[in-house]
């Protein structure tokens, strides 16, 4: 994972599928994990006009925040049939929650390798490193 | 980390892991398997996270898992835990994300050697009415006061609009419809997901499949369950589609506050539970239910699907059989369920998180069908692609030692992304069609991942719960045709 190329990888899972990401701060944590889900099910945009959505989201804590940007990502895929490539995000946290803003621009699927079933909170802990912050995510497929 | 070192060897078939392995263990784990199969297990997390399973509030006796473990999220998969009812807790997690996944087994009496030349034809057929792959909607669509019925009513809703027969619900684990389902309690969005998706097969290790009947072991057995040596059959196997996916998703997220507010403290967020008497697990336990009554009725329209595909084939070639596709039985191996056993002596209720293993109720269990009083239920273990499958029988023993529960499969040992370095979807395409199976796949990188070399050899997962008691061997299946997404 260099710092140029991709701040995701994918960890060995007997069953299903697990990722580790970084990013120097956590808004680029989630956009990064986001684009790395998109590497793992091979989701392909069909050329055309962008489709562009917000969504805010909020959350007691950054992983449940995260599982749930994610599970909106899923859901796109699988019921609108529609991939997200740009994003941008905004954080806030305030004594309550974590609360989430996300612009993307997306288009339709064109293809899909892999479908993911859901984004779990397996072992789901976001750890700050001297780089930045890590998570490790596993996905059911 | 624990390594095989730690465990205790009961007998050649059976360890364990002690309660005093770690201070929050509830209850000690019992392992199904042998020396060798051990050896695989371990070289996954599945022991740590089996070890994590005993951890919840209200467990009784001890978790038990399968030969065919692995390493999976939460609980390992090949797990079963029961907590006692009401004051135990329901743990979304522990049942999983496909609730309600099974396999259905029909029957035929048509012989393979004389359905040899139409196979390809049957495999086409089925292909083109069992949508199988990514983002692929179902044959029946229906709008949310339809699907509130179908979430109320599992595989009854089938019924009565024409798709089943009563046999079909009888030959079916709780009748096709389990009590209790609360479609109030599913989500819009979960609702949205499963409108279009009933009599659709999915993707990953989900499948359709004609197999023939190679070998009976217990021919009485054979008898009552309708399966004839040298005879077609076919399986599906699939569970509750985006609906379930999205209940589980739903419930897991709701869950974490719930943990908080009863002082549960869990060693991984994906174990969060509730007590079954508390307002989040009677709402859990509802659309649970709800999810597990769309996977029925999404297994029984995919039967009808098949039955379709062989009497097309059949009817072409003036075939005759006089019982077209009789259902042996229809298995959950993702669920959870209120059921009644027997604990150091004394019988309570309670709920049995079945996470990748199936239900293998013995003989005289007044929730089979007259016919398999005597024989005990069908327990349907799926082999990995392009291996064999095997029909086992539940025991008597099973429900002393297993929560009447057995495994559920071959159990992966390689993961997705090793077998698709190791091996090419086009090539082990080419080498199962040489092996005279018909191969119909939406993704040749799927296909790779389901590779039979990413699996435990299926044989040695049978031969250890039948040497252990918990299931006993009826009939081995061979694969004629696959059809996966």
């Amino acid at each position: 994972m260099g710092i140029n190329g991709p701040r995701f990888e994918e960890l060995p899972h007997t069953a299903d599928w697990a990722m580790r990401v970084t990013a120097p701060d956590l808004a680029g944590l989630f956009a990064e994990a986001a684009r790395g889900m998109n590497a793992l099910t091979g989701a392909r945009p069909a050329p055309g006009p962008a489709t562009h959505r917000t969504v805010n989201l909020s959350a007691p804590d950054a992983e449940s925040l995260l599982v749930a940007f994610l599970s909106e990502l899923v859901y796109a895929a699988e019921q609108e049939r529609i991939t997200f490539a740009r994003f941008h995000v905004d954080m806030f946290e305030d004594s309550e929650e974590w609360k989430l803003k996300v612009e993307m621009d997306g288009a339709p699927i064109l293809s899909l390798n892999k479908s993911i079933k859901a984004v779990t909170y397996h072992n789901l802990q976001i750890r700050q490193t001297p780089k930045g912050y890590e998570v490790e995510i596993v996905f059911d497929v | 980390m624990i390594s095989i070192h730690d465990l205790t060897r009961i007998s050649d078939h059976e360890w364990e892991i002690p309660q005093n392995f770690r201070p929050d263990m509830r209850v000690p784990v019992r392992i199904f398997a042998t020396r060798e199969l051990l050896d695989q297990i371990a070289g996954d997390k599945s022991l740590e996270q089996a070890v994590n399973a005993a951890t919840l509030p209200g467990l009784v006796g001890r978790v038990v898992v399968m030969p065919d473990m692995h390493q999976g999220y939460g609980f390992p998969i090949g797990a079963v835990a029961a907590t006692e009812f009401p004051q135990g807790v329901v743990s979304p997690g522990g049942i999983g994300y496909d609730i309600n996944c099974g396999v259905r087994l029909l029957a035929s009496s048509i012989e393979a050697e004389a359905a040899a030349p139409h196979m390809d034809t049957l495999a086409t057929l089925l292909n083109q009415y069992c949508p199988s792959g990514v983002g692929k909607d179902g044959v029946v669509r229906v709008g949310v006061p339809e699907l509130e019925r179908v979430l109320r009513e599992g595989a009854r809703w089938a019924f009565k609009n024409g798709y089943a027969s009563e046999t079909d619900l009888a030959h079916t684990e709780e009748g096709g419809c389990v009590e209790g389902a609360n479609p109030a309690k599913v989500s819009d969005r979960a609702k949205e997901r499963g409108r279009a998706q009933i009599g659709s097969v999915g993707a990953g290790n989900h499948f359709v499949e004609v197999d023939v009947v190679e070998a009976i072991f217990d021919p009485e057995t054979a008898r009552a369950f309708g399966l004839r040596e040298g005879c077609l059959v076919a399986q599906i196997h699939c569970g509750s589609r985006g609906l379930g996916h999205q209940v589980c998703t739903d419930y897991v997220q709701e869950f974490q506050g719930a943990v908080k507010r009863y002082g549960i403290e869990l060693p991984d967020r994906e174990l969060v539970c509730a007590p079954m008497d508390s307002p989040e697990g009677q709402a859990y336990l509802g659309a649970m239910r709800a999810a597990a009554n769309f996977a029925f009725a999404n297994r029984q329209i995919l039967a009808h699907s098949i039955r379709r595909a062989f009497e097309e084939t059949f009817a072409r070639v003036g075939a005759r059989y006089t019982v077209p596709l009789h259902q042996v039985y229809d298995i959950c191996h993702n669920m959870g369920k209120l059921e009644t056993h027997e604990v150091d002596g004394e019988r309570i209720k309670v709920c049995v998180h079945r996470k990748g293993a199936t239900r293998a109720f013995g003989p005289g269990s007044p929730s089979l069908p007259p016919e398999y009083q005597q024989t005990g239920q069908p327990v349907l273990v799926p082999g990995s692609m392009g291996t064999a499958s095997w029909v086992l029988a539940g025991t008597k023993e099973s429900m002393l030692r297993s929560f009447g529960s057995s495994c559920h499969g071959a159990g992966r040992t390689m993961s997705r992304a090793k077998a698709k370095h190791d091996v090419r979807g086009e090539d082990l395409r080419r080498e199962l069609e040489g092996r005279g199976i018909r191969v119909r796949a939406g993704s040749m990188s799927g296909l790779a991942e389901e590779a039979p070399r990413a699996y435990k050899d299926v044989d040695a997962v049978v031969e250890t719960v039948c040497a252990a008691g918990i299931a006993r061997k009826v009939a081995r299946l061979r694969p004629l045709a696959v059809v996966k997404g």
